[in-house]
């Protein structure tokens, strides 16, 4: 988290710490904070502040997201259009509907090998007169590729289908996307709390949840969900922190991502994957042949590096990632490295540094261990 | 996984099998590309597999080693197979490592073989 926003956070339990719906002394305070952060999330994403709605945080907002548009659309149909690299949280629960119920069908638009989406495909899966919804994400969080969210709009519109950007990897660290039906994001992502999910609602569209109607509505907003007040406003103080600081820290994140991007290309026999250009500045992902995931973020774990692994042997499912499998691309001996904003972790230049020198040892320190040198 | 393309390379018997059942990520890959390195010339290889990701990563292998992948068909337990249950067949062309791969086979994009000391690499 930015260490400002850990102020504003640790001020905030006293300041703001009431119910934002009474009507005592501190709980109106609670109620003009919640109505400030509300106002600083919505100029920074350029919305209305009532268009700016909560969720707990980023993947119960993306799930949100998707309910909101199938119940507006209900008498409609129910089908839906997502590419094969979306979050799971998005992926996983519009699969089970598909497997319960024919008429829910997902179209799983497929990736090209650099992980972005074929774009007359999913154009035409939006045809299909059952869809009702449909999702890109704006940059994809395990590969860093971006996707081409303004064409995929336009042709939604088109359709008339609405379009769910799920922008929970890059608000906060690139400009954010400008045309979509509903935009999800999670405050972690430009340096924020946990616990702050964001679902973006622009007025015209039409959105909406089964059941009763919150009767705090006019604070709760359609997604019937207010967060702690100190985590809003620590939300609110990342994201003034953090844009005030983004053109230079997204050229100094892109160019540690080049450093590794190299450094990974140099050691035999490894593959870096995701566009090398058009991504985000702050992911690089890369698999090594012949070694495995687990072996290599333990290795780097020993030298202080954490990085994570979409490797099946990481996973709790033992499956590999769905995102390098809908690539094409190698899941074994998968690395994934996500940086930290510079103000988050001011180390994170001499952190890459080290990283790029021991890259080349552990991979072959791993594959000695495996038996697999001279393959 | 039963594709068409799949079935097909799947009609005559393969001239080596590599059973990695029960193996877990990298190491099916790593039989397979240990197998290659002894085959004397172009020939047929299935690789059976329990692990989900042999699934990527066998195409994957090929693509980056310039090996031809067949096909990939999932194979359910017969009674009294206590072998190895369900498991994944995967068909593989490989050419021996140290020949000239056939033209067009490698990618451009093939990153440089091997590491230092590779044999012939």
């Amino acid at each position: 988290m930015h260490p400002q926003a850990t102020q504003t956070l640790l001020a905030a339990v006293e300041a703001g710490w009431a119910d934002p719906r009474r009507l005592y002394a501190e709980a109106r305070t609670a109620r003009r904070l919640l109505d400030q952060s509300r106002e600083v999330l919505a100029a920074g994403v350029g919305v209305r502040p009532s268009e700016v709605c909560f969720a707990p945080d980023g993947t119960a907002a993306a799930r949100l997201a998707v309910d909101g548009l199938r119940h507006a659309a209900r008498r409609r149909g129910s089908g839906m259009v997502a590419s094969a690299v979306e979050h799971s949280a998005l992926l996983v629960p519009a699969r089970d509907r598909a497997n319960r119920d024919p008429a829910a069908r997902l179209h799983e638009v497929p990736v090209d090998s650099l992980g972005r989406v074929r774009l007359e495909t999913f154009t035409e899966a939006l045809a299909d007169p059952a869809v009702v919804v449909a999702a890109l994400q704006h940059g994809n969080g395990e590969v860093g590729t971006l996707q081409p969210v303004g064409q995929a709009a336009e042709a939604a519109a088109t359709a008339g289908v609405p379009l769910v950007v799920d922008a929970q990897a890059s608000l906060g660290r690139t400009t954010p996307p400008e045309h979509y039906d509903v935009m999800v994001g999670d405050a972690r992502s430009w340096g924020g709390p946990g616990g702050v999910g964001l679902v973006l609602l622009p007025e015209r569209t039409r959105w909406s949840l089964p059941g009763a109607v919150d009767p705090d509505e006019a604070l709760t907003g359609p997604t019937r969900h207010t967060p702690w007040v100190p985590l809003v406003l620590a939300a609110a103080e990342a994201w003034q922190q953090t844009e005030a600081a983004r053109a230079a820290e997204e050229r100094e994140a892109f160019a540690l991502v080049d450093r590794l991007r190299e450094a990974a290309a140099a050691v035999p026999d490894v593959e870096v994957v995701g566009d090398p250009v058009e991504r985000l500045p702050h992911i690089v992902t890369f698999s090594a042949l012949y070694t495995d995931g687990e072996a290599l973020v333990r290795a780097l774990d020993r030298r202080g590096l954490a990085v994570a692994s979409g490797s099946a042997c990481t996973s709790s499912t033992l499956e590999p990632s769905h995102v390098l499998a809908a690539m094409g691309v190698l899941t074994h001996g998968n690395l994934r490295v996500t940086l930290p904003l510079a103000a988050v972790a001011p180390e994170r230049a001499s952190a890459v540094e080290r990283l790029a020198v021991a890259l080349p040892e552990v991979v072959a320190e791993v594959r000695a261990e495996l038996g697999a040198r001279n393959l | 996984m039963t594709s068409s393309p799949g079935r097909d390379a799947f009609a005559g018997e393969p001239d080596a099998v590599v059973d990695a059942r029960g193996l877990r990520c990298p190491l099916p890959v790593i039989r397979l590309a240990a197998h290659v390195r002894s085959v004397q010339g172009v020939e047929v290889v299935e690789v059976l597999a329990t692990d989900p990701a042999a699934r990527s990563d066998i195409p994957a292998w090929c693509r980056l080693r310039g090996q031809e992948f067949l096909g990939a068909v999932d194979r359910r337990a017969e009674g009294g197979d206590h072998t190895g249950g369900d498991h994944t067949a995967y068909r593989v062309r490989v050419t021996p490592v140290d020949a000239p791969a056939p033209t067009g086979a490698r990618p451009a994009a093939t990153p440089p073989e091997g590491g230092p000391g590779t044999p012939g690499g």
